[in-house]
């Protein structure tokens, strides 16, 4: 492998479960000591792109490299080299925490003694010392996330791949989660990770790509895409009932930004808030609530598809 | 690095998995794996044995228990190995989904299905070595050539797990494992020669007992155990059951890899 390789290559890569296309002939490409984004609401194909480059998902049409290797005629080997967090827990609850650690190295071929003391550090990182006897269904959902993490550590890969990894957690679980990763984005790990979430998408990618419908949206910096598609403020207006939403947005077009109706709220796109507040205001709308932001990656979606990401 | 990857039989890892899960919860399968056939030992064995030992002196040319001891081997292999290969197999695929853990590694759904197999034979070495025993203390084994019934019974063992390890790997639901019970392990379980001879049954039904695997099994545990080892039907008996497991195993690894790789 030379070193300018990429660590993942993808082009026109499409998966298709029959007649359905989940992934559309998408381009990726994931350098070294990057952390990667997928962004996009549920059933956009990120799961699918995930386990094409985990290597459990054969490609369907396009070409894909991992690690400078093809996933069809290499798997065991790229897999050995990568770790997994997959959507869906899958630990094994007839195990100990510390036995799912040593167990999983094993799958690696990992001697035992390197096991044994990757272990110990892995559990000390994520905050699990404590529990290495404990039974895997005695914790908490943070702690099996951060267990799944442990685990995806053990064989020290050169690429992690985290599908959606905080979904389902407590804002404070999630916040311990993205300052572990954050720890080992600072070591140098390539993350590529898949999220529903944008505020994790800001917080933690370097660079992402916006996926709706098995395809690439918008691809970039978060902060590059937020300038590129979006204005720099947003004023969101809140109704009572959708009425009186109806009956504002006709008096809102003439505002020079860009105009959004989702549910009850209207947001207004535009590069000064409180010039677009009073702007409004002088053209007799009375929303129940106004608030000036900046702009997020919420908004660049919004913008792209004309669905929210929760949708 | 490449090393770990390219390491020789992948698979003995999914099998050092159960071995660790054994040694945490093998408590919880005494009762079923060592004593249920003891249990059914003495029941058949002395109870019913003494009763027909009584009224006719013996069975095939041995006494009951003799020929009984055999059968259970073999009958019991087979039941532990679909014990083993149903709903263990959907708790990896489905409710725990520690298989697809398992492919996320070095491993593949091939490496996972002869783990998961391959361990259901080991667990036989084990628990038919202590029936084989405590059978010998009885009076139910004839010869030292009993000592080949436990690599029969494990070839029985592996076998049936080959094949139900496969079927459970194309099931969405528990729902029709109970039939395979019902229908499947149960009626071999009584017409496969494992209590008493097939030539008691009626002649148009007599040739059906061929058609079970399990009748190779408790053929071929039953000649070493009663020390009457007939050689060309030993091999056939061989070459039955492994034909079975190998086309079970073609079977198992497909039915994993579409389960696991999708």
């Amino acid at each position: 492998m030379s070193m300018e390789e990429p660590l993942v290559m993808a082009r026109g890569l499409t998966k298709k479960f029959g007649d359905f296309e989940a992934v559309s002939g998408i381009d990726v490409q994931v350098e070294r000591g990057d952390v990667f984004g997928f962004l996009g609401p549920n059933g956009a194909g990120k799961s699918s792109t995930m386990r094409m480059i985990g290597c459990v998902s054969p490609v369907s049409a396009g070409r894909l490299r991992v690690l400078g290797l093809n996933p069809r005629d290499e798997g065991p080997a790229i897999r050995a080299r990568l770790g997994v967090v997959p959507q869906e827990d899958n630990l094994d609850n007839d195990l100990s925490v510390g036995d799912n650690l040593t167990i999983y190295g094993r799958y690696f071929g990992l001697p035992r003694a390197v096991i044994k003391e990757r272990a110990a550090e892995l559990l000390e990182f994520m905050q699990l010392a404590e529990r290495r006897d404990a039974r895997v269904e005695a914790l908490s959902g943070g702690m099996k996330r951060r267990l799944t993490i442990a685990r995806a550590l053990i064989n020290q890969p050169d690429l992690l791949l985290l599908d959606e990894p905080t979904t389902g957690l407590d804002p404070q679980a999630r916040h311990l989660l993205w300052e572990r990763l954050y720890q080992l984005k600072l070591r140098g790990v390539t993350l590529v990770l898949t999220t529903h979430y944008m505020d994790e998408a800001e917080q933690l990618c370097d660079r992402l790509v916006i996926m709706d419908r098995g395809h690439i949206v918008a691809e970039g910096s978060p902060r590059e895409l937020i300038n590129r598609h979006s204005t720099r403020e947003v004023v969101e207006l809140r109704f009572n009932s959708m009425e009186d939403r109806e009956h504002s947005v006709p008096r809102l077009a003439d505002l020079s930004g860009r105009v959004e109706p989702v549910g009850e709220r209207v947001l207004v796109y535009t590069d000064n808030g409180d010039a677009t507040v009073s702007a409004i205001t002088s053209n007799g709308v009375h929303p129940a609530a106004v608030l000036v932001r900046r702009a997020s990656l919420e908004d660049v979606f919004l913008i792209l598809t004309g669905r929210t990401l929760d949708e | 690095m490449l090393a770990t990857a390219t390491a020789r039989w992948p698979f003995t890892r999914a099998v050092e998995r159960e071995i660790r899960v054994f040694s945490r919860l093998w408590r919880g399968t005494v009762f079923s794996t060592f004593l249920n056939p003891i249990v059914f030992l003495l029941a058949m064995g002395i109870g019913v044995g003494g009763m027909v030992d009584e009224h006719s002196g013996e069975v095939a040319g041995v006494h009951y228990l003799a020929f009984v001891v055999p059968g259970i081997m073999a009958a019991s292999a087979m039941q532990t190995a679909a014990g083993d290969s149903l709903w263990r197999v959907l708790a990896g695929l489905k409710w725990m989904r520690f298989f697809h853990a398992m492919v996320a590694t070095p491993l593949t759904p091939a490496d996972v299905y002869a783990g998961k197999v391959t361990w259901t034979g080991m667990r036989i070495v084990m628990s038919s070595s202590v029936f084989l025993g405590v059978a010998t203390v009885f009076g139910g084994v004839l010869s030292p050539l009993g000592l080949l019934a436990i690599p029969s019974a494990v070839l029985t063992a592996v076998t049936f797990a080959a094949v139900i390890t496969a079927y459970a790997a194309t099931q969405d639901s528990e729902a029709k494992f109970a039939v395979v019970y019902r229908l499947g392990v149960i009626p071999l379980f009584l017409f496969s020669g494992t209590f008493f001879p097939v030539s008691q049954l009626p002649d148009w039904v007599e040739p059906l007992s061929r058609l079970s695997p399990l009748y190779y099994g408790v053929e071929l545990c039953r000649m070493f155990t009663t020390g009457d080892p007939r050689w060309g039907v030993a091999l056939v008996d061989v070459v039955v059951l492994i034909g079975i497991a190998a086309l079970g195993w073609r079977w198992g690894t497909r039915s994993f890899t579409r389960r696991l790789t999708t």
